[in-house]
Parts: C-alpha cells; sequence; structure tokens
C-alpha cells in the first residue's frame, strides 16, 4: 500500500508539467476516480486546506491527502514521491548545465538569450490572471501597484516581500472585523 | 555558514509563498538573489528550467538554486558533492513549512475556513500576491535578461510581447513558448 502510494505519486510528480492546478486534477483523477483512496468530499476538503496554507499547492494536497489514507507515514511518503521526479531531474539538469556552459557555449548563450524574455512574459500573463480573480476594485487596485514597486525598488525593509504578506495579512483581518463589528451593530438597530 | 543561510532563506519562502509558485519567485529573487548568491540572468534561466521541466516551480527552483549556490558562494564548496547536499536541503526545507502546517493545523482551518478571520486574511493578501507576483516580472526586466544595446533590447521586447500574446490570449503551454523563444533566439543571437 506505501509503495502504491508512493509510485502513484511519484507517477504525477514525473508526468504533469508545472504545478499548481494542473497537477491538482490529475492528483485528483489518481486517487479519488481511479484508486477510490479518498473520497471526492475528502479530497475537496484537503483541497480547502492546501489553498489556505501557503506553500506549492502540490505538495500541501500531497500532503494532506497522504496523510488521509495512512496517516503521518503515509503523508512522508507521497510527499517524497511528488518531489522526487522533480528533484533527480533538476539535478541531472544543474550537474551538466551549468551558468558557465550557458554563458560561454555561443549556441546556448543564444537560445537563452531569446528565452530570458519570454520567461518574463510567462510571468506577466499569471499577474494579469490573478488580478483578474482577486476582483480589484478602484478601492484596493492600488495596493498591488505600491506592493509591486516597493519590491522593485531594492530599498531596505521595504523591498522584502513577507513585510507585505505580514501587513496584507492583518490589515485584512483587522478590515473585516471592523465590517463585521458594523454589521452587527446595524442588525441591533434594525431589531431595536 | 552558506547552508544554514540558505536553510533559513527557504524556511522563510516555504512559510510565507502564498500565492503559488509565482508569488513564490518574488520572496525567492528577495532572499537568493537580494543575497548576492546567483546573479538576475541565472534566476532566470533556472525560471525558464524551472519551467521546462515537469513538477512544480517551487521545487524544480529550489533544487537547482541548492545546487548552484554553494559552489557560487565558495571555492571550497566548488565540488558537485556540496551542490547536491544544498539541492537537498533547499528542496527538504521548501516542503517543510507545508508539511509541518498540512499535518498540524487542517483541522483548526477545516474548522475555520468560513470564518470572518480566514476570509479577512485572504481578501487582504490577494492583492498583495498580485503585486508580488508583478514585482518578479518587473526586477527581471533589467539589462541582464533584455540586453544592452539597442538590437538586443528591440529583439527581446519583441520576444517578451510575442510570448505574451501566445500565452495570454493563445493560452498555449509555457514550454512550447519557451522551447520556440529559444529557437528564436538561436537564429537572431548566434
Amino acid at each position: 500500500m506505501l509503495w502504491q502510494l508512493f509510485i502513484t505519486f511519484f507517477k504525477i510528480g514525473a508526468f504533469t508539467f508545472g504545478g499548481g492546478w494542473a497537477m491538482i486534477s490529475i492528483i485528483e483523477k489518481e486517487v479519488v476516480d481511479k484508486r477510490h483512496w479518498v473520497t471526492k468530499e475528502d479530497f475537496l476538503d484537503q483541497l480547502i486546506v492546501a489553498q489556505s496554507l501557503p506553500g506549492l499547492l502540490a505538495a500541501n494536497i500531497a500532503v494532506g491527502v497522504g496523510d488521509k489514507i495512512r496517516g503521518r507515514i503515509g503523508s512522508i511518503i507521497s510527499t517524497i514521491g511528488i518531489v522526487l521526479p522533480s528533484f533527480l531531474m533538476i539535478l541531472i539538469i544543474a550537474i551538466f548545465l551549468t551558468p558557465d556552459l550557458i554563458n560561454h557555449n555561443p549556441t546556448l548563450a543564444a537560445i537563452f538569450k531569446g528565452i530570458r524574455p519570454a520567461v518574463v512574459a510567462l510571468i506577466i500573463a499569471p499577474v494579469i490572471t490573478t488580478a483578474k480573480t482577486a476582483k480589484l476594485k478602484w478601492s484596493t487596485a492600488w495596493i498591488p501597484v505600491i506592493v509591486a514597486l516597493l519590491i522593485w525598488s531594492k530599498w531596505p525593509i521595504v523591498s522584502n516581500p513577507i513585510l507585505w504578506v505580514v501587513l496584507g495579512a492583518l490589515l485584512g483581518v483587522c478590515y473585516a472585523r471592523r465590517a463585521m463589528l458594523r454589521s452587527q451593530k446595524s442588525k441591533v438597530k434594525s431589531q431595536e | 555558514m552558506i547552508y544554514l543561510r540558505l536553510f533559513w532563506s527557504y524556511l522563510k519562502i516555504g512559510l510565507f509563498g502564498f500565492g503559488g509558485g509565482y508569488a513564490m519567485l518574488a520572496l525567492i529573487e528577495n532572499e537568493i538573489v537580494g543575497s548576492g548568491w546567483i546573479t538576475e540572468k541565472m534566476f532566470t534561466d533556472i525560471v525558464a528550467i524551472s519551467q521546462m521541466t515537469p513538477g512544480p516551480i517551487g521545487i524544480n527552483s529550489a533544487t537547482y538554486i541548492g545546487y548552484v549556490v554553494p559552489a557560487e558562494s565558495s571555492a571550497a564548496f566548488s565540488n558537485p558533492f556540496w551542490g547536491v547536499l544544498g539541492a537537498i536541503l533547499c528542496t527538504f526545507t521548501v516542503v517543510l513549512p507545508s508539511f509541518l502546517l498540512v499535518v498540524y493545523t487542517s483541522h483548526l482551518i477545516r474548522k475555520h475556513h468560513d470564518s470572518w478571520v480566514v476570509k479577512g486574511l485572504f481578501s487582504g493578501l490577494r492583492p498583495v500576491i498580485v503585486g508580488m507576483i508583478a514585482s518578479a516580472a518587473m526586477l527581471l526586466m533589467n539589462g541582464e535578461n533584455f540586453g544592452t544595446d539597442t538590437r538586443d533590447v528591440v529583439w527581446s521586447i519583441s520576444l517578451c510581447a510575442a510570448a505574451f500574446c501566445v500565452v495570454y490570449f493563445a493560452k498555449i503551454h509555457p514550454i512550447w513558448v519557451i522551447i520556440a523563444a529559444g529557437l528564436a533566439g538561436y537564429f537572431i543571437f548566434i
């Protein structure tokens, strides 16, 4: 059973390009539809947890599903399973494709000169898609602009993204608390 | 000690990495490139290689960065053995917070994910995540990646714009975009 668990997650890690949602749907197919290790409800439950926590979605869901199936040892096995293919493949690439080689081999240097601007484009695309799903309004659209500019500025302290993660979370909770208290007050008033 | 510093950096990356791999890039940029361990150019190459190999970008880049940084930091670590050790350390550390949090806090989250606290937390995080991804893109738009003479810059901007259109509007998978850009680069810059 543990071996099965390992092999299943190893295969998912080895054959899925990109993490995130691409991987989630494949994990769901394997562990829910094909192997019946967890029910659909349990899987969706784990997905909520995985999304609410920091870290990589695919790793979070592997830990959760493994834990559900076989407890602590299951979560360790499934995590190793999903991480190991990436680790091995990148290690082999890193050993042979060194930064020195990329810079000094004229063919590779030219290829990577073309790739680098495309990589930037690959990061701009999710800026727009996440901005859309974040449902930014005129009252909140300034936040990403300020955050991006300050991280980009490389100024001490304010350029550290951790500061903005903590601040965003705290202010979000404070704002929600205020909104909750207000709605409670108006409820009390309307009852009077 | 480079390994302790890598461990500490990746612990922070794993712990504050809300919003997935792309948002994590801003953290990696700040921790790893900001420490002077690798150049912006190498970081961009690592992102490209991570995109082209199976697996989440956060894990792929951790392995590659862990392998490269010890040798870059000191000549004493130039033996590949030290690189493999670094790769194991960074890959392990980036999933460690995930692992502990999922195992020990999932019952709490299941109970409270509908509460105003969690909802408020994420309403505050979402705009920040957008800003973090944008900053990662902005930081990589530099002379190291786009070239410095006019011909290089013009070609680079055209490639970037074309790649964006193909990925965003035509929804072509990033791997094909990277392969096409590499081919284009070969013919343009050789």
